[in-house]
């Protein structure tokens, strides 16, 4: 490699933070000041040993970022140097996520989330408002900047924001563990030194103000129960510690069941363990909808080594947040389901890929985390049964796409999170270009049940080809948003009922902004992965976002449209260009009907088309799917 | 003469294309075996000497049972596989692709482009005058070679030539995401800053002319350069023992650029800046 560094030279600031990741420089061929006697003589490290800390990259690039705000050239150029990636490489990758920024700004940013179903609950009144307080987007007053931004997950609470301070860690400051505390609480030094993050919502334009201003004196969270409306309903079978165990508490999590299922997966063994998943019907609930149990036998099966497991918990689809519901509320059950899985599926490492908005989920699962590794739950021996199991936890840096499965090997790997085209699939070259199983969150959780009930138990709840119980978000207009849990099979309207559904329904958006709308006399589908696909619609990650008679559609449309725009990874040309086009045209036909909206309904029909043939990955090809069932089903431009 | 590589037999995959039943060597894509059926399908992202990256999508095909369409570039033949490389639905993407890619680049120097675009009926204006385009001014920081990303296609085929594929020198990647996504160096920073050793793999496997050799890009701003009236003629480098092949294109007695054949078994089409850009001594006539 011809790695040529700029002359651009890191901070005191910005070094501390890269190598309190990567340890302190050993030799000047690794960034050190000074080459030592011994570096004059030999050079070490070559290319295998770069390659194999390439994957540091992206930990790297939030190091900086997380201490300093954002990623200067001298802090890039160091961290080339530390891993030996080549700057052009680097750049593209820091380039690629959009919660950096290669350019100065303040410590302090503020994500204003303007996505569906905070839309449909004033974020346009909150930014309008925003605006007149601390001035427009991305100009930076009173130490801070704030940002339009997608969904943020906390559709619960919509109108949402995310307030991020870049800083010292909490955790070496105050030498305290912060899985309790989200926004930190004091002993703390100075204001504005310390890094915090502070989800606010329901937001207000004088709230968002005065949390800047003050982020270490923002209001507290509410817990994650808050979220599910059904707490201690006793037929809860995913969300049932939700609100009934402190997640910090592995005692809790223990005297509740915890690692009963772990125990059983040890006596069948792996292959009985993927049994029961195969007969229990548990397929993905990713959205895809494909067999688990297939997937992980597929995997197990593989000669090629060392196998991975994934957990996709990059939940980005716009009006979810069942995932970090979950990962908040009830961490040791991800734990001990990946821990599961990854035994099924032959890995001794697995990594949960989590979305870079979620901090609090993170700091939950981290200490979840030390508290699995201590007890012995992971690590060399898992309950003394000879399996070595272990888990990390990858932050992503702000980009839908890396929910895409090959996606996330990429964004891991430390490039840029591209989708790569299938065949070959996961199972067989995967993370690593070695045989990974990829499953979301939900998915993962459901093993749980499948182990400590029996798969025949498991398999009566819901119905034949959709088995076991399934996770709705629903956002929007309702009288009590929320995770909901129900057998499948329930029809929409039996959700709706338990939400409180508004006066005047216009729609609902099933599935999310891949999905489509459903209309207010389409209530009786049954909620299953036939059902919905037998109305034209789907479940996709169980997304149900609830719009009245208030809500201007086009708008929303639009907003769909700009998102899968501002989301596309730009890799192939029907969705780079293609979703550009359908935002263009929806903008000229904003206002219009009937004929006036005829021709460019039909332009947006045709590049919709070449796109879900053409595109590569699952975002180009259903990005004009909720457009067009509006278009079809909801007449919105008649 | 062309030297040809040997390589070790290969079993054979059969399959139909296009209803007839076709034996290609196993690995063979399915564009390979339309090529050696004599079919022409178009293709801009795929280059003969780089691995297929399948980003620009023109070289769609439909293979029976999948729900999408596939690269013919890089998804491979399998046996029993049912493609047909005509169809209405691969003929509409392809159309639409085109019309996406004109309408926001400048095809003027893509060779074919403009035949496609009369063989699929696309029409790039139908989106309006005010569909959003690439803009970029031409990048010109050095004596070599200019960049006008203007052109840019965005097919990869410059990164992995200048990467791992080729120079492993990785001076330049992809920046940005979506439609802000651009070729660039670390920060954007001018060529002669950044790593590039002015090889001009890149430029060799540019599809569009978004790369080019200064001497072209001069002389087409000034309205002299005329591909009919010049001549090829492959020859040795001299400069070396290697034994490269370089060709050089010559215009009214002068040397206009320098290219290397793909199928040359010592070079692939690649060369380093003195068989590539030092040309100017052969001309010196004082
Ligand atoms: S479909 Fe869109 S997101 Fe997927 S690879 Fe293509 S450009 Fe990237
Ligand atoms: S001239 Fe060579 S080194 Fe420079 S960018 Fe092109 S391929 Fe890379
Ligand atoms: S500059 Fe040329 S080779 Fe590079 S991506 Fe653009 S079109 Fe492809
Ligand atoms: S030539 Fe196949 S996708 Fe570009």
């Amino acid at each position: 490699m011809d790695l040529r560094y700029t002359d651009a030279t890191p901070t005191e600031t910005e070094r501390e933070a890269v190598d309190a990741l990567l340890g302190p420089p050993s030799s000047g061929w690794d960034g050190g000041a000074e080459r030592t006697g011994e570096d004059l003589r030999w050079a070490r490290g070559g290319a295998s040993a770069a390659k194999d800390r390439r994957d540091q990259l992206l930990p790297a690039l939030h190091a900086v970022n997380d201490r300093v705000g954002w990623i200067s050239e001298g802090a890039l150029d160091y961290i080339c140097r530390r891993l030996t990636v080549a700057p052009a490489e680097a750049y593209g990758v820091a380039t690629f996520y959009s919660l950096f920024s290669v350019r100065p700004r303040p410590a302090k940013v503020l994500h204003v989330c303007t996505d569906l179903a905070c839309a449909a609950r004033g974020s346009q009144a909150v930014c309008a408002d925003l605006t007149e307080r601390l001035g427009s987007p991305g100009t930076p007053a009173e130490g801070a900047v704030w940002q339009e931004s997608p969904c943020l997950g906390l559709c619960e609470r919509a109108p949402a924001a995310l307030l991020l301070q870049a800083g010292e860690d909490p955790v070496l400051q105050a030498g305290e563990d912060p899985a309790h505390t989200a926004p930190l609480s004091p002993p703390a030094p100075a204001a504005g030194t310390v890094r915090c993050s502070a989800a606010l919502a329901p937001a207000t334009a004088p709230a968002l103000v005065t949390a800047v201003r003050a982020p270490l004196e923002a209001a507290e969270e509410p817990p994650a129960a808050a979220a599910v409306p059904q707490a201690g309903d006793p037929a809860l079978v995913l969300l049932r510690r939700i609100g009934t165990v402190d997640p910090s508490s592995l005692d809790d999590y223990r005297s509740t069941g915890g690692y009963t299922a772990l125990r059983r997966a040890f006596t069948l063994g792996p292959a009985g363990v993927i049994r029961e998943v195969v007969d229990a019907g548990l397929v993905g609930r990713g959205g895809a909808a494909f067999p688990t149990g297939r997937k992980w036998q597929a995997t197990a099966q593989q000669a090629d080594g060392p196998h991975y497991l994934v957990c996709n918990a990059d939940e980005s689809e716009p009006g979810t947040f069942k995932d970090r519901v979950l990962m908040e509320g009830d961490p040791y059950a991800l734990i001990e389901a990946m821990t599961i899985a990854g035994y099924a599926v032959g890995a001794g490492q697995g990594y949960i890929y989590l979305r870079g908005e979620y901090p609090r989920a993170y700091e939950r699962l981290a200490h979840a985390l030390r508290g699995a590794r201590t007890r012995g739950l992971l690590g060399p021996d898992v309950l003394g049964q000879g399996y070595a199991f272990d888990i990390e936890i990858r932050r992503g840096a702000g980009a839908y796409i890396c929910g895409e499965e090959t996606a996330i090997f990429n964004s891991i790997e430390g490039q840029r999170g591209e989708p790569r085209s299938k065949p070959p699939f996961p199972v067989e070259k995967g993370l690593f270009g070695k045989p990974t199983a990829v499953n979301n969150v939900e998915t993962l959780v459901n093993v749980l049940p499948i182990l400590e009930r029996g798969a025949v138990a498991y398999a009566a709840t819901g119905t034949e080809t959709s088995t076991g119980t399934k996770l709705f978000c629903v956002s929007g207009q309702v009288d009590r948003p929320g995770v909901y849990e129900l057998p499948f099979g329930a029809t929409l309207r039996e959700l709706l009922d338990l939400a409180g559904p508004p006066e005047r329904l216009r729609a609902v958006l099933l599935g999310g902004a891949a999905g489509g709308f459903v209309r207010p006399d389409e209530l009786d589908v049954p909620l299953t992965f036939e059902g919905t696909r037998a109305a034209g619609t789907t479940l996709g990650s169980g997304v149900v976002l609830v719009l009245d008679d208030s809500v201007e559609l086009p708008r929303i449309l639009l907003r769909i449209a700009e998102f899968f725009r501002d989301e596309s990874c730009g890799q192939c040309v029907p969705c780079r260009v293609g979703t550009v086009r359908q935002e263009e045209a929806l903008h000229r036909i904003a206002d219009r009907t009937g004929a006036a909206a005829a021709q460019d309904i039909a332009l947006m029909r045709e590049v919709g088309q070449a796109m879900r043939d053409a595109s590569i990955c699952g975002l180009g090809q259903t990005a004009w799917n909720a457009v067009e069932s509006a278009i079809d089903r909801l007449g919105v431009y008649k | 003469m062309t030297a040809v590589p040997l390589q070790p037999p290969r079993r054979l995959v059969t399959f139909t294309l296009d209803g007839e039943e076709t034996r290609v060597p196993e690995g063979s894509t399915i564009l390979d075996a339309c090529r050696s059926a004599g079919q022409d399908i178009p293709t801009l992202c795929q280059g003969d000497t780089l691995t297929p990256k399948n980003a620009c999508r023109v070289c769609v095909v439909e293979v029976e049972g999948a729900r999408t369409l596939a690269p013919a570039c890089s998804r491979r033949a399998e046996p029993g596989m049912t493609v047909r490389t005509d169809t209405e639905r691969a003929r509409h993407s392809r159309k639409v692709v085109l019309e996406l890619l004109a309408s926001s680049t400048d095809l003027s120097t893509t060779p074919r482009a403009e035949e496609w675009i009369k063989e699929y009926e696309a029409e790039p204006g139908r989106f309006g005058a005010d569909a959003a385009r690439m803009n970029e001014q031409p990048k010109i920081d050095n004596d070599l070679y200019v960049r006008d990303y203007d052109k840019c296609i965005l097919c990869y085929k410059c990164v992995d030539a200048c990467g791992e594929q080729w120079q492993n020198t990785f001076a330049i990647a992809v920046s940005g995401r979506g439609f802000d996504a651009r070729i660039s160096t670390e920060h954007d920073a001018a060529l002669p800053d950044s790593a590039c050793v002015f090889c001009g793999n890149c430029i060799e496997v540019c599809p569009t002319g978004a790369l080019s050799f200064s001497t072209e890009f001069g002389m087409r701003a000034a309205g002299t350069w005329d591909e009919t009236a010049q001549t090829q003629t492959t020859t040795v480098c001299a400069y070396c023992g290697v034994g490269c092949n370089v060709t050089l294109h010559v215009q009214e007695n002068e040397i206009v650029k320098v290219t290397s054949p793909h199928d040359n078994p010592v070079t692939h089409g690649n060369l380093c800046i003195k068989g590539r850009f030092g040309f100017q001594h052969v001309q010196n006539r004082d």
